[in-house]
């Protein structure tokens, strides 16, 4: 594939913009370069907004981050709700938690999979699989699939709100809960609540296993196309647990590369800055990481449901581990790296997920009142690191004795997939843009490229960056209220 | 001859929604009705709006904006949103008054991006590609900026808050919230 991130002379090229980067969760937007005879020349995913957040968690009183910091996204916040929990229990000097505690915020977490999951395939990506790439842009979105298959659409929104209920019943509100402190968890779940959701989740399984046949026919329908859709081998990067199975709540790192051969494996996460490195590029705002002991050019890697899935030795659940075997045949015996396979995998996760829940509603020690550690003494810096729905999240933190933070460092999911999504959209670009008249149809086949990883563009906007000019603002009464920034040497005005 | 009341059964409203510096945690919220979203879709038409692909806003009843005022982007979309619609909603803390991204304000932008993307070779490394928005000293919310008509409170607002504000507006009443649909948590 020829490089398509930088044209060697952009100024002769047209410009076409997707802007902004829709049915995703975020800001984002696509950029394409192409000659007279449309022929591709530049192709780039470009995250446009920043927030700054490790810079002001500084000064901020520890207890205090994992409520502010899932702020950060409404779509995935008990993943960062959850992982700088896991953080601070380490900072703070807390053992291991008790039963209970560990088994509700689990819960909680496998409640977020399933909504995020469900909402990611049912209310942003289903739209281009049921209805069609290149679709009725009017109708290509929830609302269509609602009139045209109802009853997929009301099992989707049923399995989300599934999920978002175990999150109220667990966090105390469905999003920006609270309920992971420091040490613990800082509510118990009552029989009652325990009892509601139990009756639910049989359906919910039954439910999971219907999407999973469902995008399974689906392949099938035309399988040359959903194998080959943007279809690169890449390095693949997740947790597992020790004895390999898939664990989105704790584990090691594995990483793998493109054919599954082990890059490290069981690896203790808070050395992730011996294995990883971030790499910037002056046109987003999201960094690239990479493994470091392969270098920027071959080390990227793509996380999430499509990683998993596949560096896992098995999933503990038997009937997501039945599906899971069904998806690998597709390889035949190799690892499949077509980006439509994310959905497939993702699908089998939701089914994970709905059947760790049913567990963990059947366990009796769920309704533990014993929540919090027992405290040792401070540590003062600690690394949480989670599964969250769109992979591997990183929490770095360092407080000092009077309880403040004085650094931060996240590694959200998105970014791990920065340079995967944006080689994701240049093989579709050569696959399906290239030479051609360019119409909104196929401009959205870059976004399916997209959507597929599921980005969180928000989750990705936490850094702060910088802007080459300078305008100002007038507020409603034409007063002027704020100047932008000017920024071309890094000085800023 | 039929009347024109005859023949019309009352047109749609049309809802355009859009997040600016925010986390999507209104958006989802509003996705919280669950599966009133069946009723809402016989109550009203989408336009631009992150679930669809309506890439600018037309004419519009209602606009609901998530998300603070904190690049040009930014600016140049609450613009665009308060020229086509006729009841403009800030929803939700970050549009009311700044929320988490508004904590950045005590900062120097210079310094955050000195922190964050570091210095190359002696050199400052930060992005600054021309297809980056300009960033604002300050996070602004929404009334800063244009007039808004309505404030909902909330880190989101609730799905069921959302729900009886909308439904209100599209009834034609002023929308009333009790007492336990106003949080501001
Ligand atoms: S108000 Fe809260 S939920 Fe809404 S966008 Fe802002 S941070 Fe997210």
């Amino acid at each position: 594939m020829p490089n398509l991130e930088t044209a060697p002379s952009p100024q002769k090229l047209r410009r076409i913009a997707i802007d902004p980067v829709t049915r995703v969760e975020g800001h984002g937007k696509v950029t394409i370069l192409l000659d007279e005879e449309n022929k591709v020349h530049q192709v780039r995913l470009h995250i446009v907004e920043v927030r700054g957040f490790e810079k002001f968690i500084e000064g901020r009183p520890y207890w205090e981050v994992p409520v502010i910091v899932q702020r950060l996204c409404g779509i995935c916040p008990v993943s960062h709700h959850v992982a700088a929990a896991k953080a601070m229990d380490i900072i703070a000097g807390y053992g291991t938690l008790p039963p209970a505690a560990e088994k509700l915020r689990r819960l909680m977490h496998y409640g977020q999979m399933v909504q995020s999951h469900a909402l990611h395939f049912f209310h942003l990506a289903s739209p281009d699989l049921l209805l069609g790439f290149d679709s009725d842009l009017t109708r290509r979105n929830i609302m269509g699939v609602l009139a045209d298959f109802p009853e997929i659409a009301k099992q989707g929104v049923f399995m989300r709100k599934f999920g978002q209920e175990v999150i109220h019943h667990t966090a105390g509100k469905r999003i920006h809960g609270t309920g992971a402190i420091p040490g613990g968890m800082n509510k118990a779940l009552t029989q009652e609540e325990r009892d509601l959701l139990r009756n639910g989740v049989d359906q919910i399984v039954e439910w999971a296993i219907g999407s999973v046949r469902m995008i399974e026919k689906l392949h099938l329908t035309n399988p040359r196309f959903y194998n080959h859709f943007a279809e690169f081998g890449t390095n693949m990067m997740g947790l597992v647990r020790s004895d390999g199975a898939m664990d989105l709540y704790h584990g090691g790192l594995r990483a793998t590369d493109a054919g599954k051969k082990i890059i490290f494996d069981h690896a203790d996460y808070s050395q992730y800055d011996r294995m990883l490195q971030e790499g910037v590029k002056p046109w987003s705002y999201m960094k690239f990481p990479y493994i470091k002991s392969l270098g920027p050019e071959h080390g990227w890697y793509k996380v999430g449901p499509l990683a998993r899935v596949q560096i896992c030795d098995f999933i503990p659940s038997p009937e997501a581990e039945s599906e899971r075997k069904k998806m690998m045949a597709m390889g035949e015996g190799r690892p499949v790296h077509g980006t439509l396979f994310y959905h497939w995998a993702r699908l089998i996760e939701l089914l994970h997920a709905a059947e760790v829940i049913r567990d963990l509603l059947d366990d009796p020690e769920i309704l533990g009142k014993d929540l919090m550690a027992d405290k040792g003494p401070w540590r003062g810096e600690g690394v949480g690191v989670i599964e969250a729905p769109r992979g591997t999240l990183f929490h770095h933190y360092r407080v000092d004795k009077d309880d403040l933070v004085t650094f931060c460092n996240l590694i959200v999911s998105t970014t791990n997939n920065n340079q995967a999504m944006n080689e994701a959209i240049r093989a579709v670009a050569l696959q399906y843009l290239d030479g051609c008249e360019i119409t909104e149809g196929l401009l959205n086949h870059i976004e399916v490229a997209i959507r597929a990883y599921d980005p969180c563009l928000s989750c990705a906007t936490h850094a702060l960056g910088q802007m080459p000019l300078e305008v100002s603002l007038q507020d409603a009464a034409g007063a002027m209220v704020s100047r932008l920034c000017r920024n071309s040497d890094g000085a800023i005005v | 001859m039929a009347t024109a009341a005859q023949n019309t059964t009352p047109r749609k409203l049309r809802v355009a929604t859009t997040s600016l510096a925010g986390c999507f945690g209104c958006h989802m919220s509003l996705l919280d009705i669950d599966e009133r979203i069946i009723d809402l879709a016989k109550l009203v038409e989408f336009d631009r709006s992150p679930i669809n692909d309506i890439k600018h806003c037309g004419p519009c009843d209602i606009g609901i904006i998530e998300g603070a005022v904190c690049n040009a982007e930014n600016v140049h979309v609450l613009h665009e949103f308060r020229a086509n619609c006729k009841i403009l909603i800030a929803c939700g803390a970050c549009a009311v008054n700044g929320g988490l991204p508004a904590q950045r304000n005590h900062l120097d932008v210079a310094e955050i991006l000195k922190h964050v993307y570091g210095d190359l070779d002696g050199k400052p490394s930060a992005p600054n590609d021309p297809e980056l928005p300009l960033l604002l000293d300050k996070v602004r919310p929404l009334n800063e900026v244009v007039r808004i008509d309505y404030f909902i409170p909330g880190c989101p607002p609730s799905g069921d808050t959302i729900w009886k504000y909308v439904t209100d507006l599209i009834s034609g009443n002023n929308p009333r919230l009790s007492f336990e649909l106003l949080r501001y948590d």
